[in-house]
């Protein structure tokens, strides 16, 4: 007989069978009640009954090319309208031969952007630089021309996703300073100051951007003198700043809400002045703290400007929208509103999924 | 000194003075008929209950805080409504806070640099090789480029010091600089405060730490519901005080 | 002392209180001037066009007819009475979507955090999906896609040859009341109440004795039920249907749900579910885990886990939010315009400021409705808020 103190000691042993590996994981994640085993048996066959449909529809039936409707199989999915009118969806009726100055502005678009949120590339300040202040301008350089021999292309001409992007971008770039100057009027000492900033988000927070946008369209021209005479595009993207920078307003103040007022104290004990204590201190590290809250109202802007169609600009949608009203094209809906929609999911969705990432670190 | 001197100011004339001082918070009377002088090169420690007005009285001395009655006059200087005033009073008295109040997104350095780059307009290698000086002197040279987030404590504490002595002040304020800190930090920033003072350095500090307070201060002043109660050398203060409220406060804090 | 011989605007300027009061009066003065040039150029610009201004248009008569009205309407109506027929078409498709997408919001959002694994993948791709997309495209595709391809009222899907769809919309059933069954419908009505009442006896009768009444859901159940039943035997209700029968190339009778407001209100509904999903989601999750365990270690079952100490800390965190999500949804009906449902911004700000011109009242009003309804809810949350952290002191 062993003593009590040789008792051996027990060796590790794997769990048991039902709970490891691929059936353990399958007892607990679906089949862990009979009330959850229906759950997913449900779901499962929902999807046996769509998804199969749906693939044979939209990829095995399809038709990739083609002149006209008539040229898809009545059975698939008729992607040709997409594919013949991809140019159109892209760069609007921007000329075909100048379409690379569209081209040049995605580059630049993609270059900074891709330089800011890729965290490995060093020099964010320099590209943050560049983003706010060069981009803007030769982006608007290049698109619109007229200068080193490049022909003008009036904003009419403008359409597509460039211009979806344009409205994007510059609602931004413009409304993240106006945005700033109002989340700090809004927490000034002095009451007029606060009571006008207070007054400004709050209006335009308050009402749908649809009537804003009318606004701008409408009453703008009636605002000034009747020489000034404003572009459309101009118009628009006046109506969304107002709109976008109240926004941004409210996202910059949580910000600076969650800055400890010893920051700013500290920043007088040393001799620091207002401006030299917000610039330098305060606001870079709000601002820090709201990139993903920025990040998502830049989402909301962009799927925004779609709005624009009811003013009679040409977005992406509206130009797909235009598209499915030509007769060669008629009974498209479905493969024109799913294309748009992707274009518009993968931006939205890969901008959240990055501000999600933000917010983990 | 020989600064003082070279300036024509009499070394000897009080740098701060606070006459009849009242300071209000709504209806709150949290400065009572404050009246304090405090000579170039002189060490004060306050200490009183919390909420007895201390670290009001010292953010008054910067103008963190606005007193509504009676002067504050910090080295010839008003502090009045006249901005400039403000301004230059802060560039010659630093101040060390209870929660540091370092800026978390700049390096040590930068955090020393920032203020005489910005306000004194030096020249950014000049301001870096003085903020190496002070950092050397506060034991953490080698922790320059990290970020505050990166340090301990105790650690913090004695960059805030660097960081205020960068401007090169004439006077240190300490609000209760030791509060926030771990017991066995606590020695290595009351190590830097002393050899301060010992440099000569005009200080006023909120502090609980009797032990320091009976090495350096010149003047001890016991705070009770914003009045100033007592007003003695360490020698007498601790072994011999008149009033019973300061007898009763110090019971408390040393009977452990 | 030096400060003494400053010169008196020098010594001004450095007072922070002269140059706060400078600021400020330099803002007014600028707000005031870039008003009073743009109401000149507005006055001139007007005359010039030979707009009128003012509200008299209010009174006139629209001359134009409007698809759907809740209140009786025709062309002979003034624009005021417009504005009254978008304003109600606005609150109802607001009110159907703010019902239908916080049911499914709520759905979804438990669905979310289900540990079955397919349900809570299944409700995120609805989510990433859904709210990913800008909310005028789901409205055209449920619009142009899915319901401008259903057939012609003659070839209408039909179910139980009661709810008839078609191109034209979809047709319902709709009850015909007759005296008795008004008379039934405020009896319900009044139990509906008397069992509230109930329910706080209950609540109350527990609190004291530890026990609930006896028999509570029996008699609860009964007055519901039986009451409204004798009542209608006595009264001699009888329940008619009007079922929509086709007539020539349309269906007649019934409720006929138009296309436009059905798909206004799919897309509203489908889009703000998936914001709402998520507010939930992350009004659950931040209920610390601590809370459940304490609550499971004190023996309390799974349901009451929930319903005592889950959901009332995370509904705090999750009403602001979801108020602000209606804000939006209201906000978002606007969007009305682009398919043709009369929203108050669809036959006001659009139809009568064409047909008027008069663009600087018929916005300001247009936007003063979203306003008033915006400052309302805020200040309704601001008083919540007050009163919630209130409670936690």
């Amino acid at each position: 007989m062993k003593s009590a103190m040789e008792q051996k000691m027990i060796p590790a042993r794997e769990p048991p069978v039902n709970s490891r590996g691929v059936l353990g994981w399958m007892r607990e994640h679906l089949f862990a009640t009979p009330f959850q085993s229906l759950i997913t048996l449900t779901i499962a066959y929902g999807l046996y009954l769509i998804l199969p449909p749906f693939w044979q529809w939209a990829v095995m039936d399809a038709t990739w090319t083609g002149e006209n409707r008539s040229a898809c199989n009545v059975e698939g999915a008729c992607w040709a309208f997409v594919t013949a009118r991809l140019d159109q969806f892209i760069y609007g009726f921007y000329p075909e031969s100048e379409t690379w100055r569209v081209n040049l502005f995605f580059a630049q678009l993609a270059l900074v952007l891709g330089w800011l949120m890729i965290p490995a590339i060093p020099g964010k300040k320099l590209a943050l630089g560049l983003g706010l202040l060069v981009l803007p301008v030769t982006s608007w350089l290049v698109l619109s021309g007229g200068f080193f021999g490049l022909p003008v292309v009036e904003t009419h001409q403008w359409g597509g996703l460039m211009v979806t992007l344009v409205l994007a971008l510059y609602g931004m770039l413009a409304s993240l300073p106006i945005g700033v100057l109002l989340a700090l009027g809004r927490r000034s000492s002095m009451p007029v100051i606060r009571t006008f900033c207070t007054a400004y988000i709050e209006l335009w927070r308050g009402v749908p951007l649809i009537t804003v946008l009318f606004m701008a369209s409408v009453m703008l021209p009636l605002f000034v003198p009747e020489e000034i005479v404003f572009d459309k595009l101009v118009r628009a993207m006046i109506g969304i700043v107002m709109f976008q920078s109240a926004y941004m307003a409210e996202v910059v103040r949580g910000g600076l809400q969650a800055i400890p007022r010893g920051q700013a104290e500290a920043c007088q004990s040393l001799g620091m002045g207002y401006w030299q204590s917000m610039l330098l201190v305060v606001l870079p590290q709000a601002v820090r703290l709201v990139i993903p809250g920025i990040v998502n109202t830049f989402i909301a802007l962009f799927k925004d400007t779609s709005l624009v169609l009811v003013i009679g600009l040409f977005d992406l949608l509206s130009i797909v929208q235009a598209g499915l009203n030509d007769p060669e094209w008629l009974g498209s809906a479905v493969e024109g509103y799913l294309f748009a929609g992707f274009v518009f999911w993968l931006f939205c969705f890969g901008m959240s999924k990055y501000s999600q990432r933000l917010e983990k670190n | 000194m020989e600064k003082m001197v070279r300036e024509g100011k009499d070394p000897t004339s009080p740098v701060i003075k606070l006459n009849g001082v009242n300071k209000w918070y709504g209806s709150f009377h949290v400065l009572r008929d404050i009246n304090l002088d405090v000579v170039r090169g002189e060490k004060i420690v306050i200490c009183g209950p919390s909420g007895s007005g201390k670290s009001t009285l010292i953010r008054c001395i910067n103008a963190l805080e606005e007193h509504q009655e009676g002067q504050i006059i910090v080295d010839g200087t008003e502090l009045n409504r006249d901005l400039k005033n403000i301004e230059k009073v802060r560039r010659e008295v630093g101040m060390v806070f209870q929660q540091f109040n370092l800026f978390p997104h700049l390096t040590v350095l930068e955090n020393c640099t920032l203020a005489p780059v910005w306000v004194r307009k030096t020249a950014k290698k000049e301001a870096e090789k003085t903020a190496m000086e002070y950092l050397e002197r506060v034991r953490i040279p080698d922790q320059a480029d990290k970020f505050p987030g990166q340090l301990s404590g105790g650690q913090q504490q004695r960059v805030a010091i660097a960081r205020s002595l960068c401007m090169n002040p004439e006077i240190m304020l300490f609000d209760e600089p030791t509060s926030a800190l771990d017991p066995e930090m606590i020695k290595e920033v009351l190590d830097v405060m002393v050899e301060l003072a010992n440099e000569g350095m005009t200080m006023i500090c909120v502090t609980h730490e009797m032990g320091f307070a009976k090495t350096v201060a010149d003047r001890m002043i016991f705070m009770d519901q914003g009045q100033i109660v007592e007003e003695a050398t360490p020698d007498i203060f601790f072994n011999s005080p008149e009033s019973e409220r300061t007898k009763e406060f110090l019971g408390q804090i040393l009977s452990h | 002392m030096d400060n003494k011989r400053q010169p008196m605007l020098v010594r001004l300027w450095r007072d922070p209180v002269w140059r706060a009061i400078f600021f400020q009066v330099l803002l007014i003065l600028a707000v005031v001037a870039m008003v009073g040039w743009v109401v000149n150029n507005t006055l001139s610009n007007l005359e010039q066009r030979g707009i009128s201004t003012g509200f008299d248009f209010l009174s006139q008569s629209a001359g134009f007819g409007i698809i759907q009205t809740l209140v009786e309407y025709d062309e002979s109506h003034s624009f005021g009475r417009t504005f009254l027929v978008g304003l109600l078409n606005t609150l109802l498709v607001s009110f159907l979507g703010v019902i239908f997408a916080t049911v499914l919001g709520f759905l979804m959002g438990v669905a979310r955090l289900s540990s079955n694994w397919m349900l809570s993948k299944l409700a995120s791709v609805y989510i990433e999906i859904f709210r990913n997309i800008p909310l005028l495209l789901q409205i055209f595709f449920w619009y142009f896609a899915v319901l401008g391809i259903l057939p012609s009222p003659r070839q209408s899907f039909s179910l139980f040859d009661a709810i008839f769809l078609n191109v034209r919309g979809i047709s319902l059933p709709w009850p015909i009341l007759d005296s008795g069954m008004v008379m039934v419908a405020w009896t319900l009505l009044a139990c509906c109440v008397a069992v509230l009442v109930l329910i706080f006896f209950n609540k109350q009768h527990r609190k004291n004795t530890g026990r609930p009444v006896p028999y509570i859901k029996a008699i609860m159940v009964s007055i519901v039920v039986l009451i409204p039943m004798m009542t209608g035997f006595l009264a001699d209700a009888r329940l008619q249907w009007e079922i929509p029968a086709l007539r020539g190339f349309n269906f007649s009778g019934g409720l006929v749900v138009l296309p436009e407001l059905a798909a206004l209100w799919f897309a509203l509904t489908i889009y703000t579910a998936a914001f709402i999903a998520e507010v939930v989601r992350s009004g659950i999750e931040s209920v610390n885990k601590g809370q459940k365990e304490a609550a499971a270690a004190l023996g309390l079952k799974p349901r009451r886990v929930l319903s005592l100490v889950v959901i009332p800390q995370a509904m705090r965190v999750i009403i602001p939010p979801l108020t602000n999500q209606y804000l939006n949804l209201i906000k978002n009906s606007s969007l009305a315009t682009a398919i043709g449902y009369p929203d108050l911004v669809s036959v006001f700000a659009g139809t009568t400021l064409n047909q008027t011109g008069q663009a600087v009242e018929v916005i300001a009003m247009t936007m003063a409705v979203y306003l008033t309804i915006s400052l309302t809810v805020s200040v309704l949350m601001n008083l919540y808020n007050r009163w919630v952290s209130l409670v936690e002191r």
